[in-house]
């Protein structure tokens, strides 16, 4: 790691956010929102600056202490890091915008929360902090972080049904990342390592190696809701206040699916099977499907945003078949690596962009209301446009239509399952476009529907339902950079590569 | 194979993280959920600590201790918010259980 030019840029992403959060705690209600805001903007230009210095000058590392690995801990931010990052502050800002007014509009009623900002801003740290570490212990920390964080904030409304949510959560989280750090003890047993590039370089096939692939990822399974484990999102996502929601769905879950994008594909090489990608694919596709059916039988307007989260995360676990070769294929001449990964990557941001908007404007019509039955978004279009506005365009990003980034990401992912030859794929993926049009569809008719009792929404700030249409159209704005981001990404390490099966080595066995 | 000390270790840390992984899915109460993830804990923190004597090393590993230190903190810190949570829904509801719900 000595070539790659170090800076304190990695540390700082990780300090500046952790010392707003404990900051903001010697601050009254008001002072603490403020400095949220400004706090968000400085984390958010630090996070941009860092993504010009990755652009100019490639991968960064940061050894923290001066203690080289494997004792130290080293942060690293190459050109993956940097997008997540990057579209973390992006989301961050906005929702932190929102989420001022939010606040101030709901004084009357029910309260400031004045914890929001000093949580959220840990939350941040853990994110970034999960973003750029390179060692399979500072993951589990900086996840647990994120967890703690994510928990607190899902229940801050404290109302018993929150609270319960969030318990599962919890519970279901301390399973996976229970599960998760299993696996390291059982890695680092057996190579003595928990750096990622080490472990990539030492770890070989075998029989701990594979139970310990196996425990690592049902872990982040359970942590991404994935198929069988998604029975704590919709309660826990859709229980929370408006901006918590949207940072759980468009961010946290993010998190774990980067974690299991970076082993699978820069430490597990050697472990994986055609099998095993085949078997997380399926998984990705029962989330599409269920989730998207669950999402159209529901009546209210957040458990549905919430169910659709289930789904959109399936899309995203549909790249990994993609990533591993069949017997006899070669890493090296498949030409669907570079449109699976575009697809992955371009998921994650239009889904983050679309339900953080999405989320938002459930918010916003919850203010209005006072609840988010479905029916009672009758003649939305004419009293607040700008939000029927965000719900449908958010909605079209979802579906997947042109031009919008889900659009991208779906077409890529379709263009990769052919090139592969996994065509079986695609009846799940058109399928999941299909019911997503569905409840989208459902949400448009009735807002376009008269309005059948007089003066159906309070007023709500123009300014929360600014932030949410800002969002809706970033999900299409990021089209517009996507060659260049490509060739951004193809700097990293992982971007673009494959993973070898590793039947053709025959290699299986305890060393 | 030879049961030894590690192998003892070994075993001991995979039942019990077994024995806490089926606890938090069959208890319905919720101590004893929470209970059984403290359990699921041991048992990792168990098999950490028993590689830190391994066959080539002469001295005690010192890395895994430094490991299961944090990881013990961390374990403590959820517990103690997974019990604040749930007896704050025992306060507001009387319930100690998740119902019918799964």
């Amino acid at each position: 790691m000595k070539e790659f030019p170090t800076s304190a840029l990695p540390a700082l992403l990780v300090g500046l956010p952790m010392l707003l959060a404990t900051m903001s705690l010697f601050f009254r209600v008001k002072g603490r929102a403020l400095l949220g805001v400004l706090g968000s903007f400085l984390v958010g230009s630090l996070a941009f600056f860092a993504f010009i210095e990755v652009a100019k000058y490639g991968t960064i590392i940061h050894i923290l202490g001066g203690w080289e690995p494997p004792l130290g801990i080293l942060l690293r931010i190459d050109p993956l890091a940097a997008v997540f990052i990057g579209l973390t502050a992006i989301i961050g800002i906005f929702i932190s915008l929102y989420s001022w007014w939010y606040f101030r509009a709901r004084i009357a009623s029910i309260g400031r929360f004045p914890l929001f900002w000093p949580l959220w801003f840990f939350l941040w740290a853990g994110l970034n902090g999960l973003f750029l570490s390179n060692d399979l212990f500072n993951l589990y920390v900086t996840i647990e972080v994120i967890t703690i964080c994510a928990v607190a904030l899902a229940v801050l409304s404290g109302e018993a049904k929150a609270l319960k949510a969030g318990l599962r959560y919890l519970l279901a989280a301390i399973i996976g990342s229970m599960a998760y750090l299993f696996g390291v003890a059982l890695i680092y047993g057996s190579t003595g390592t928990l750096d990622l590039n080490l472990l990539g370089e030492v770890l070989k096939p075998g029989n701990t190696k594979t139970f310990a692939l196996i425990v690592i990822t049902l872990g982040l399974l359970i942590k991404k809701a994935a198929f069988p484990f998604h029975f704590w999102l919709p309660p826990a996502h859709s229980a929370a206040l408006a901006p918590v929601s949207a940072l759980l769905s468009a961010l946290v879950v993010k998190g774990a699916f980067y974690m299991m994008l970076r082993l699978w594909t820069e430490v597990f090489e050697v472990s994986l099977t055609f099998a095993a990608g085949q078997l997380i694919g399926i998984t990705g596709a029962a989330a599409v499907l269920w989730g998207s059916w669950q999402a159209l039988l529901q009546t209210n307007f957040k458990l549905l945003v919430a169910h659709s989260s289930v789904a959109q995360m399936g899309y995203l676990l549909m790249m990994f078949p993609l990533l591993i070769m069949a017997p006899g294929q070669d890493a090296d001449s498949a030409e669907w690596l570079a449109p699976a990964w575009t697809a992955g990557i371009f998921q994650v941001m239009a889904h983050a962009f679309a339900k953080a908007s999405l989320f938002l404007s459930a918010g916003i019509v919850v203010m209005a209301l006072g609840h988010d039955r479905i029916e009672s978004l009758r003649d939305l279009v004419a009293w607040m446009p700008m939000t029927a506005m965000a719900i449908g365009i958010a909605g079209v990003s979802l579906i997947g239509l042109p031009p919008s980034g889900g659009f991208l990401a779906k077409w890529m992912l379709l263009k990769g399952v052919f090139l592969s030859g996994q065509w079986w794929w695609a009846p799940a993926i058109l399928a999941g476009s299909l019911l997503t049009a569905g409840y989208v569809f459902m949400l448009l008719r009735l807002a376009f529907a008269p309005a059948r009792v007089k003066d159906p929404f309070r007023p709500v700030p123009k300014i929360l339902q600014v932030c949410a249409l800002l969002l809706a159209l970033g999900s299409f704005l990021i089209v517009i950079p996507a060659e260049n981001l490509i060739q951004f990404l193809e700097g990293s390490k992982s971007f673009g590569s494959g993973i070898e099966s590793i039947m053709k080595g025959g290699g299986y066995g305890n060393e | 194979m030879k049961i030894g000390t590690y192998e003892i270790y070994s075993l001991t840390s995979a039942i019990l993280f077994a024995i806490g992984l089926g606890g938090v899915f069959l208890a319905k109460h919720f101590l004893r959920k929470i209970i059984a993830t403290i359990i699921m804990g041991a048992g990792v923190f168990l098999c950490f600590v028993s590689f830190a004597k391994r066959d080539a090393l002469t001295f005690a590993d010192p890395i895994p201790h430094a490991l299961v230190i944090t990881g013990i903190v961390v374990a403590v810190t959820a517990a103690a918010f997974a019990l604040s949570l749930a007896r704050r829904i025992h306060k507001l509801t009387g319930e100690d259980t998740f119902g019918n719900e799964k």
